[in-house]
């Protein structure tokens, strides 16, 4: 195990900065008192430590992170505990002082810096936009402290890249420039709030290598709030796990990791290192449900989004689609589907060419292969019950009486764990994980042999993720049903597929048996995506950037090559 | 006090009370009227007394009479113009929204149209040539008021029809008329309530300018519009009598105003609260 390097800049004054304790978050308006968001939460931050919060969603996280600068969203309210920062109290002073020191003193690092930034303005006017304001620094400052920054970040060309717009850029590049905004007035404290959880994997390996760099160059303290205690692992000396508000551990990082005390923790931990299985294969020779031969399309008056593109499913079969976004995995979903026609190439369904558009199929084409999206909340309509939702395949494909609908609603919903009592809910009404299987049950209930599996963990919290992989799989096992499985995450890939189609821009650079794709000699690309997963160690990112440093790939690189 | 759980606030129960009060009156006029809103009663312009609480008119009818009959004409027309302006704009927006494409570019185009023309000028064309009869009146403002509906239910439509919800719908082979009414309508039922509101108040003050205008409700029946122009030369002789009908508009109008914007307050904050 080696010590992890300490920055030689780091600052030797550890007294502690913010001090919370007993703090209290609740709902409250116009209908009264709501849920406590906060219960009962304390900790101690001192200069130069990184205290990592952990929490599925509805944990609290974001909400102590802002109740940390005095800020609560709207309707939210601190109602017990003390806040000292430094040894100012903010629950004490007035709502201005507290506005002066948030960004100064205590900055803000958002989850999607696409919407933060305002893409009307330059990167440098809105880096240095608020440490003017504030009359902190003067203009020529602000932008010396910005260009250094951007070097630090390690973002392209630091002494130009103030000029572009926010459109101009890429996502990883812009969430390391909101960090350089957050850093020009040296603040005493960053709070991160999921900063990389809406990248790519290798992109999120940059950014947090940026991230890490900074803050011990700077000795700042800072708050880093994920859901992903992999990411957290690199980064934070101590953690704190959250579950409903409430802290349920709270540690050093590899205590942890390691010896997790509290079952919570241990499962969260578990589900993790765990699930480094490959799914049985299962034998060939069985003709294709789903032939995909030599597939482009593109969008209209676009580059073409996929080129050549080649699959198979077999009945049985966990076929996973993987890559970052731009890869155009979701768009080989909607060519299959004909929701975007095809230019070149045949998809054929059970040996029978499909129509390229969705409107020449036949009602019994669109029965076989049926969908399940990334978002639960949107891919169901929140005005209809779960009677309408799931029984309207049946009744649609089926033409079955009104009382064999509900009949087999409630089957479906059995089949789901889900409670019959549900059946005349509003999906409005359930939760995430439950929308899930919802959504489940609607494509099972047109009885399909394919079912195109959208990213339908990555909107979930980790062990509600789990869940749902558990049951598609007991599924699979019971009808038979195959799932071309479109992810980003190889995680869920080594545990549920069979086979994987690696893709890089529109093109697939690796295919096969799982076991074999994700075994050496394996194509650079998928190298790459392998040892961009985080995995559960401390000491994990220190490794792959070594290793990096020696001459890895990166996707700019795989993309330069022929 | 609350409605449905939900906190009314002062204006919203002022808002309230002022449009239950016009509705029972336009529902219970012939019960509640002391006298007939045609047949003259006395001399022209008596002044108040005893019987006829706002004095008479140009021709010698009780003015209170006309007055809560004319809730009735001009309440009852504007919701008959307003529901089939809905009908046909939230219809026609919708379909345009689902259809996309060169149906979507037809119609939205064709409504540009009718949207560039006046509409109190059209109406006047419309109206001089086939006369001011109630159905061609109706027919004629509901079609100039569906653009604006039509304009509205697309954008909601359009913003729906992106949700992953309607492409299920599409896989699973749905026709556009449950894409429509199934899918789409329901989800935009809070925005287009608060529109019917505001439609409302547009539709009965046009109904006032067509009136005033000589243009709308046609004598002897009684509408709050043709009786602020019946009247308009008595403030001159110092007579309140054309300040009921027009108090009657103004009161009205701000009533369903303060009660739109109770509902849109409703709508943005209760998004996915309730149900």
């Amino acid at each position: 195990m080696s010590v992890r390097p300490e920055g030689a800049s780091r600052s030797r004054d550890n007294s502690v900065i913010l001090n919370v304790q007993g703090m209290r978050v609740v709902v409250r308006t116009d209908t009264g008192e709501g849920p406590v968001l906060v219960d009962d939460v304390s900790l101690q931050l001192r200069r130069g430590e990184v205290i990592g919060l952990i929490g599925e969603s509805g944990a609290g996280k974001s909400t102590i992170g802002l109740a940390s600068m005095g800020y609560t969203r709207r309707d939210c309210h601190i109602v017990g505990g003390s806040i000292v920062f430094g040894d100012t109290d903010l629950r004490s002073i007035s709502a201005d002082q507290r506005r002066a020191l948030r960004g100064p003193k205590i900055a803000y690092i958002a989850q999607s810096a696409a919407a933060s930034f305002n893409p009307a303005h330059t990167l440098m006017e809105q880096v240095c936009e608020a440490s003017e304001r504030h009359g902190v620094l003067t203009s020529a400052e602000a932008r010396a402290a910005a260009v250094q920054l951007f070097r630090e970040l390690d973002l392209p060309s630091p002494e130009t890249i103030g000029s572009r717009y926010p459109h101009q850029v890429s996502g990883g590049q812009l969430q390391r420039v909101m960090a350089a905004m957050a850093m020009v007035a040296k603040p005493d404290i960053l709070i991160f709030d999921e900063p990389t959880t809406a990248l790519d994997v290798t992109t999120q390996v940059e950014c947090l290598a940026s991230f890490r760099k900074l803050i011990r160059e700077h000795g700042t303290a800072a708050l880093y709030i994920t859901h992903d205690l992999a990411v957290v692992a690199q980064i934070a000396d101590r953690i704190m796990v959250l579950k409903r508000g409430k802290m349920v551990e709270f540690g050093d990082s590899r205590q942890i990791l390691q010896q997790p005390q509290e079952e919570y923790t241990r499962r969260l931990v578990s589900e993790r290192v765990a699930g480094h299985s490959f799914a049985p294969g299962i034998a060939a020779g069985e003709a294709p449900i789903l032939a995909i031969h030599h597939v482009s399309a593109s969008y209209p008056g676009k580059p073409r989004v996929i080129d050549d593109v080649s699959l198979e499913v077999r009945k049985h079969d966990t076929v996973a689609v993987v890559g970052e976004s731009g890869s155009g995995k979701s768009t080989l979903a909607r060519v299959v589907t004909g929701l975007l026609p095809r230019e070149a190439g045949d998809v054929r369904f059970d040996g029978v060419s499909l129509p390229p558009r969705l409107k020449d199929r036949v009602k019994d084409q669109l029965r076989r292969v049926q969908m399940i999206y990334q978002m639960p909340d949107v891919a169901l309509n929140p005005q209809h019950t779960l009677l309408e939702t799931i029984g309207r395949p049946v009744s649609f494909y089926f033409n079955r009486s009104h009382d064999e609908v509900r009949a087999r609603v409630i089957e479906l919903l059995r089949q789901m764990d889900l409670p019959e009592t549900f059946i005349t809910r509003k999906t409005s009404e359930l939760s995430g994980g439950q929308k899930q299987r919802v959504s489940i049950a609607r494509a099972l209930a047109a009885e399909p042999e394919l079912i195109i599996c959208d990213e339908v963990t990555s909107a979930l919290d980790q062990l509600v993720g789990e869940e749902i992989l558990r049951l598609l799989k007991r599924l699979q096992d019971e009808l038979g049903v195959a799932y071309l499985f479109i992810t980003h995450d190889l995680g869920t890939v080594k545990r549920i597929a069979n086979k994987v189609v690696v893709m890089l821009k529109g093109k697939v650079v690796a295919s096969g048996d799982t076991a074999s794709v994700f075994a050496p000699h394996f194509h650079p690309y998928t190298e790459l995506l392998l040892s961009s997963v985080p995995e559960m160690r401390p000491d994990w990112l220190d490794e792959v950037l070594a290793r990096r440093a020696t001459g890895g790939a990166t996707t700019a690189a795989l993309l330069r090559a022929p | 006090m609350r409605i449905l759980g939900y906190k009314v606030s002062v204006t919203a129960q002022i808002g309230i009370a002022v449009v239950i009060m016009n509705v029972v009156v336009a529902l219970f006029a012939p019960l509640m009227a002391p006298f007939d809103q045609a047949t003259p009663v006395g001399d022209a312009w008596a002044d108040p007394s005893a019987d006829h609480w706002l004095g008479l008119d140009n021709v010698g009818r009780d003015i209170l009479s006309r007055l809560i009959y004319g809730a009735r004409m001009s309440i009852g027309l504007s919701l008959v113009i307003t529901a089939l302006s809905f009908l046909i704009g939230a219809i026609a927006g919708f379909a345009a929204a689902v259809a996309g494409g060169w149906m979507d570019q037809a119609m939205s185009r064709f409504v540009d149209l009718l949207l560039s023309m006046p509409t109190l000028i059209f109406a006047f064309v419309i109206l001089s040539v086939l006369g001011s009869a109630l159905p061609v009146l109706i027919i004629t403002i509901a079609i100039l008021d569906s653009t604006k509906v039509f304009r509205l239910a697309r954008s909601v439509a359009i913003n729906i029809v992106s949700l992953e919800f309607v492409e299920a719908a599409r896989l699973r082979g749905e026709g556009w008329w449950w894409i429509v009414t199934r899918e789409v309508l329901p989800n935009a039922i809070p925005p287009l309530t608060a529109e019917f509101g505001l439609r409302f108040c547009f539709t009965f003050l046009f109904i006032a300018a067509l009136s005033f205008l000589g243009l709308g409700v046609q004598p002897p029946d009684a509408d709050w519009g043709s009786m602020v122009k019946d009247y308009r030369d008595m403030i001159n002789f110092g007579s309140a009598a054309p300040l009921y009908p027009a108090a009657a508009i103004a009161i009205l109008t701000i009533g369903v105003n303060f009660v739109v914007d109770w509902m849109l307050s409703i709508h943005s904050r209760g998004q996915g609260e309730g149900a």
